[in-house]
């Protein structure tokens, strides 16, 4: 015992490290199964850990000025809204008309609705110029019109935006009374004096399409293009249509694209085109493009407007579906009963909330997650997020249905809905510096709550931390086996690199895979269905031609034989490559690593070649080979994806070119979600099955 | 280039110098404001300040009458030939309020604070002089003039002018908030401060309450006594406000399919009146100045009417009948020389006193739309890219009407950037990149372009760069300021030719005549850069204190253990004394069986019993502490 003591004493503290770092590998299985399920459970937890969100940003001061926003404005917009809904054609003459009226600089911008096309190149670099294709007629030129109020006694250094998005061709009375609400806005911000930032109301043409309206107009406005192809194009289309001024005033104004400094902020405004018959809700999109967020302090605001100032209801988007699971329902019961013993232990230990709260919370952030983990930005927002403007989308759904609406109850809504966004943007007007006091990296629990990076992190480290453990407890297992023999001793690291040699292939070939969609492309007249049936026919030639091809004996040591420990070095190596995949995934879309690491760590930790676990007759590892090989079938990635969207958006029906449309949404839209599935999961979900049919 | 302007105006004044001077060896001052309907229904409203001083060479030390003591002081100390310092708030509207008169070319400044300075002292001085300048200069006028003392902010641009090379300075300070207190100092340099005259007009809520206004102080002092004529300083004081009258109160106007100009007069505008002249003056003048497309517009309204009505044929054009009726006859009207002029009132307040109060107001008849005689090029500035690594300030000048040859002098002025690419028609170009802490980065380029130029884009690419953690302001996240571009245009010259009759020693009028070149100012830029998180420091403190005691402690753990003596002991078996009894105590504590069960070997497992008992007390004793001391 002495002696035990003064050993213990005398050791010197960096050794403990080491210890630990043993003793945790030699329990790599209790370690990992620990660290899966205090994984899930933190991540289960996060809507309590939820904190209230607060205007972080003193300059902003919300709703500490008196709205000037009235009835006078208000009829003027409904004329407005009138005129747009009666005219037949000419609408963007009409907007021009009635922006210059109010002392705008009006231009329009006309844009090519651009293709978008999957680019393997392109991910995560800078906007480019944008290809300009050829032969396209005026006719299907797509006009944008920014009217721009300067501030009347600002320097013109910064802007904030207004985003109504309308197509031309039908204007819907949603889309004509989300412009009223702009024009509402516009025409009292025109009059004001304290305005400090100038402000420009874009009217996006989106009868191509919101996002590539916004995003045309931002392109020009942020790297235009200099060539005189533009310049003869535009001449050419510009006598289709000349900016409408009147005739008779400011017949000598500039007519070409306008600017008006560093963007402080947008919003995109929209109103529902269906009514929801309890009360008018206030919709917020935030995600942008890769799992980006708009600084919090916008949210913030708009919340806080929206719900202490105007009455209006607000709402992220949320999963309805898990509204009637049970088991959600249940976890929040008990998490409310274990809340309200520990407030009876000690009042002020304040972590419960009740159950419905609790559901309500998982549901956003189960959305937020999901959006943010998809990459795709929620609306026209998204393209502001590329020239780090923050932005969100704010859709007004009101009471009655914009079609019913009598004149009445649509001045009392355009009052509210522009009372909103001028709170809104009095407070932007108010920032000295721009968005960067509160959270860019958050989960959204409500509009009034949200999870900050602190917090959320832990579920994610939880879930990873295993694998480095597993990785090292396996690859010591491999080189123990292996030295029993003196001879073998020599081939320890090199057998090592015949399996990171596996793992870099199977790599390679995700790469491959990835990457074919480009050449399909390609190929013309053809239907989503055909593409994925020969993508998926082409990769799984190609992996079993790999296969083939690493199994010669060319490739193959001069001992063929597959050793016995040598499924278990190339897990080792499999889950060192997830650990570093997902690592890397979690600094650039961290919703993306996260929800893969759900999927892909259990089956990493849990894979062993089915023969052994068959050999061995016990319970225990038939339950494990059944379970491995129900977690094979459900990581792959297409079931993945119908069972996640099953779970979310509770739609249900399997549809192979569904899969194909998904994936060619998420490389439109540059997500760097397709490069994670790719290059990450695709393989480490086929290294997995090739251990689980290891022949040994 | 201002520079290039004011240098040419400084050599036109010396001329007209001998003129003035040699008329009057006394102390002058005129005060003249001069009033011009704009075409989107504002009013701009000029003043314009002369003092001038005959300065001998031992005059410095006598009182002035009129001349401000300060000023004069200022010209000696620092040997300053020519100064322009302006403080202006918003933006001088090119399009509608035009960019080809004298009055827009001379008064448009960027937004902020603008000084330059040409001094009369050897090469090596002048940045010394300069410094002590800016710092005299915030002290009279309440500004932060000073941050232009540092190397970085102030520039010495090249061809400006040449007669000043290499001592001429300028800065500009686009933050600078522009407000009373700065208006105050200034108008303490006027004889009759603002206590009679017109500057009694200058009612601050509406001066503050305008669209724009400029304040600006112009100084020349000539001290060349190489022409044999007498030297003096000329102290140049001018205000320009944009000015809406009678403001709607947030009220909307309609928008009207031709938009009715307000009428107006100066209380309303103003919301005072002038009550007599400034005693000390020499002139006291009202202009008003009505513009060139005005006068054609309405005389072509004149001519409809005419040919409809055909009554009444005389048109007099001395007042009303020509669209607009004036309240006031005016003592002298003075007709441009061209065809289409424009016509210029004006009217002497000397007769007017407190009980017959100067009260000019300006009805129109017919609604009338014209349009401002527009700079040769609509320039604009803005920023390219998006991203924290590199962007580019571009530059696009499109043509505007006027269909003649001409030169462009561009002088861009960047902070944070070097230039990389030019494009064509360069005559002369001068870059200077700057360097960290040392000197702003400027480019002056002077461009020719064809006649038949429909648009040119520059573009100057820079590459953005981390800033050292002391050169970022206060709110490092607002960005950087790039202050405006200075454009001016050589061949083309903001002038009126009046005819010669009129000739008259007014010096607004002689400023309108002056043929000086256009001059336009772009945008102010706001680059954002990257900054960093300054709550960072206390961040890198933290880790590297962890660090170091990590490091320390293991090096003196390694430096004191002694490894041969360990080994001694364990051997001996023979612990110190305190040691052992601290154990036998331990082991009875524990029960006597303990010395035998325990086994000898170092457990392979990290948990032992007894670290597991000590983890339970403590957490236990954490419990019962949070439990009950709360």
């Amino acid at each position: 015992m002495a002696e035990s003591e003064t050993v213990t004493a005398t050791k010197p503290s960096v050794r403990r490290f080491v210890k630990l770092g043993i003793f945790l590998i030699s329990h790599s299985n209790y370690v990992s199964f620990i660290g899966l399920v205090s994984g899930i459970v933190a991540l289960l937890l996060l809507p309590i850990l939820a904190k209230n969100t607060y205007v972080s940003e003193n300059a902003l001061m919300p709703g500490s000025a008196n709205n000037m926003l009235s009835t006078q404005h208000v009829s003027r917009a409904t004329e407005f809204v009138n005129d747009l809904t009666d005219s037949v054609s000419e609408s963007h003459e009409i907007i021009a008309q009635y922006m210059s009226a109010l002392d705008a600089e009006v231009t329009y911008h006309k844009f090519h609705p651009q293709l978008n096309q999957f680019n393997p190149l392109h991910f995560f670099t800078s906007p480019d110029s944008g290809i300009v294709s050829k032969n396209i007629s005026c006719s299907s030129l797509g006009i944008n019109i920014a009217g721009i109020i300067r501030a009347p006694r600002g320097d013109g250094k910064e802007s904030i935006v207004l985003v109504t998005p309308y197509n031309p061709r039908k204007v819907g009375p949603g889309e004509a009374l989300s412009l009223g609400i702009a024009y509402s806005v516009f025409s009292l911000l025109s009059r004001v004096t304290w305005l400090a930032k100038d402000v420009i109301w874009l009217v996006a043409d989106s009868q191509y399409g919101e996002y590539s309206a916004v995003d045309a107009w931002l392109r020009e406005y942020h790297a235009p293009a200099f060539r005189e192809a533009d310049i003869d194009n535009s001449e050419t289309c510009n006598a289709i249509n000349e900016v409408g001024q009147n005739p008779s005033s400011d017949r000598k104004l500039y007519s070409g694209f306008r600017r008006a400094g560093t963007m402080a902020a947008a919003l995109v405004i929209k109103v529902a085109e269906q009514g929801n018959r309890h009360e008018d809700i206030l919709n917020i999109y935030p995600e942008a493009s890769n799992g980006q967020m708009p600084n919090l302090d916008l949210i913030n605001i708009v919340n806080y407007l929206g719900a202490h100032k105007r009455g209006l209801r607000v709402k992220v988007n949320k999963m309805f579906s898990l509204f009637g699971s049970r088991w959600l329902n249940t976890l929040g019961g008990i998490l409310e009963s274990l809340g309200q013993i520990a407030r009876s232990l000690n009042p002020q230990w304040k972590f419960g909330i009740s159950a419905t709260e609790y559901v309500e919370g998982a549901a956003t952030l189960a959305s937020s997650l999901y959006l943010q983990g998809l990459g795709v930005p929620t609306g026209p927002h998204g393209a502001f997020r590329d020239y780090q403007v923050d932005a969100i989308t704010l859709e007004i759904s009101p009471k009655v249905s914009p079609y019913k609406m009598i004149s009445h109850s649509r001045n009392e809504f355009i009052l509210r809905g522009g009372r909103l966004i001028e709170g809104v943007i009095r407070s932007i007007n108010n920032l000295l510096e721009k968005f960067h006091q509160s959270f860019f990296l958050y989960l959204l629990t409500s509009s009034s709550k949200f999870v900050s990076v602190g917090v959320y992190m832990i579920p994610f480290a939880l879930l990873v931390a295993p694998l480095p453990i597993v990785a090292g407890s396996l690859y010591s297992e491999a080189s123990k086996s292996s030295s029993s023999s003196e001879v073998v001793v020599k081939y320890k690291s090199w057998k090592w690199l015949n399996s990171a040699r596996k793992v870099l292939a199977i790599h390679l070939w995700g790469a491959v895979v990835s990457l074919l969609p480009y050449f399909l492309y390609q190929i013309p007249n053809s239907t989503p269905t055909t593409n994925f049936t020969v993508w998926g026919i082409l990769s799984a030639s190609s992996l079993l031609i790999l296969y083939f091809v690493l199994g010669s004996p060319i490739f193959e040591s001069a001992t063929s034989q597959p050793e016995k420990g040598e499924w278990a070095s190339l897990k080792s190596v499999t889950i060192a490559t997830t650990f570093i995949g997902l690592s890397l995934m979690s600094v650039i879309n961290f919703a993306t690593a996260e929800i893969g690491a759900l999927l892909i760590v259990p089956i990493c930790l849990m894979a062993q070649p089915l023969k052994l676990d068959i050999r061995s007759r016990s319970l225990r590892t038939l339950l494990r080979a059944t379970c491995n090989l129900a977690l094979g079938l459900v990581v792959f990635p297409p079931v993945a994806y119908f069972l996640i969207k099953g779970a979310f958006e509770d739609t249900y029906g399997i549809k192979v070119d569904e899969y194909w449309n998904w994936v060619e949404s998420l490389w439109t839209w540059n997500s760097a979600t397709y490069l994670y599935v790719g290059i990450v999961h695709l393989p480490c979900w086929a290294l997995c099955i090739h251990i689980l049919f290891h022949p040994c | 280039m201002p520079l290039a302007s004011t240098t040419t105006l400084a050599l036109y004044l010396l001329l007209l110098l001998p003129i003035l001077s040699s008329a009057t060896l006394e102390e002058e001052f005129h005060e003249e404001l001069l009033v011009k309907p704009l075409p989107d229904r504002k009013v701009l409203a000029h003043f314009h300040f002369l003092t001038e001083a005959p300065v001998a060479d031992d005059s410095f030390a006598r009182h002035h009458h009129l001349f401000p003591k300060s000023i004069s002081q200022l010209v000696k100390k620092f040997h300053i030939k020519a100064m322009e310092l302006s403080f202006t708030q918003g933006r001088w509207n090119y399009e509608r309020w035009g960019g080809l008169d004298p009055i827009s070319s001379q008064n448009a400044k960027p937004p902020g604070v603008e000084l330059w300075a040409v001094f009369d002292v050897p090469q090596h001085q002048v940045d010394a002089s300069w410094k002590n300048l800016t710092h005299s200069l915030s002290g009279l006028f309440c500004a932060s003039i000073n941050f232009l003392e540092s190397s970085s902010s102030y520039s010495a641009p090249k061809w400006a002018s040449q007669s000043a090379l290499g001592s001429l300075r300028y800065g500009t300070l686009p933050r600078e908030a522009v407000c009373t207190e700065n208006l105050t100092p200034w108008l303490k340099l006027l004889p009759c401060r603002d206590k009679a005259g017109l500057s009694a007009l200058m009612d601050r809520p509406s001066v503050y309450r305008s669209f724009y206004h400029s304040q600006r102080l112009h100084l020349t002092a000539s001290t060349a006594p190489a022409d044999g004529l007498d030297s003096g300083i000329i102290l140049e004081q001018t205000l320009t406000v944009v000015l809406q009258p009678n403001i709607q109160k947030a009220g909307l106007s309609f928008p009207d399919e031709f938009k009715i100009q307000p009428s107006w007069s100066l209380s309303s505008i103003f919301g005072r009146k002038v009550n007599g002249r400034c005693v000390l003056a020499k002139s006291s003048n009202v202009y008003l100045h009505v513009e060139r497309d005005l006068v054609a517009q309405l005389e072509k309204l004149q001519k409809n009417t005419d040919a409809y009505a055909d009554n009444d044929g005389g048109t007099d054009v001395l007042r009303g009948n020509l669209g607009f009726e004036i309240s006031i006859k005016p003592d002298r009207v003075h007709r441009e020389l061209e065809k289409s002029s424009s016509i210029l009132y004006e009217y002497s307040i000397k007769e007017y006193n407190d009980t017959e109060q100067f009260d000019l107001g300006l009805t129109w008849k017919y609604p009338v739309v014209w349009s401002c005689p527009l700079a040769p090029l609509y320039a604009s500035r803005f920023l390219i890219g998006s991203g924290n690594e590199r962007g580019s300030i571009a530059i696009s000048l499109k043509s505007t009407e006027l269909t003649k040859g001409f030169v462009v002098a561009n002088n861009v002025e960047e902070k944070y950037g070097k230039p990389q690419s030019v494009t064509d028609f360069v005559e002369r170009m001068s870059v200077s990149p700057s360097e960290d802490k040392v000197s702003t980065g400027m480019m002056e380029l002077i461009l020719r372009f064809p006649c038949d130029i429909k648009s040119a884009i520059l573009n100057i690419e820079f590459d953005k760069g981390f800033l050292h953690i002391d050169e970022y302001p206060p709110d490092a996240n607002q960005g950087f300021d790039i202050p405006s571009a200075i454009i001016s245009f050589p061949d083309f010259h903001a002038g009126l030719q009046f005819s010669d009759d009129s000739i008259s020693k007014s010096p607004v009028m002689s400023k309108l005549q002056e043929k000086s070149p256009v001059l336009l100012y772009t945008e102010v830029l706001l680059v954002p850069l990257t900054t960093p998180d300054f709550s960072m420091p206390y961040n890198v403190i933290t880790i590297t204190c962890t660090v170091f005691a990590l490091y320390f402690g293991s090096l003196l753990n390694v430096l004191q253990r002694r490894v041969a003596e360990e080994e001694r002991l364990l051997k001996a078996n023979k612990a110190p004394f305190h040691r052992q009894v601290l154990n036998k105590l331990y082991s009875r504590f524990r029960g006597g069986s303990s010395e035998s069960t325990q086994p000898k070997q170092q457990s392979s497992s990290f948990i032992t019993p007894t670290l597991i008992i000590k983890i339970i007390f403590v957490a236990g004793f954490a419990v019962v502490c949070q439990f009950y001391l709360k």
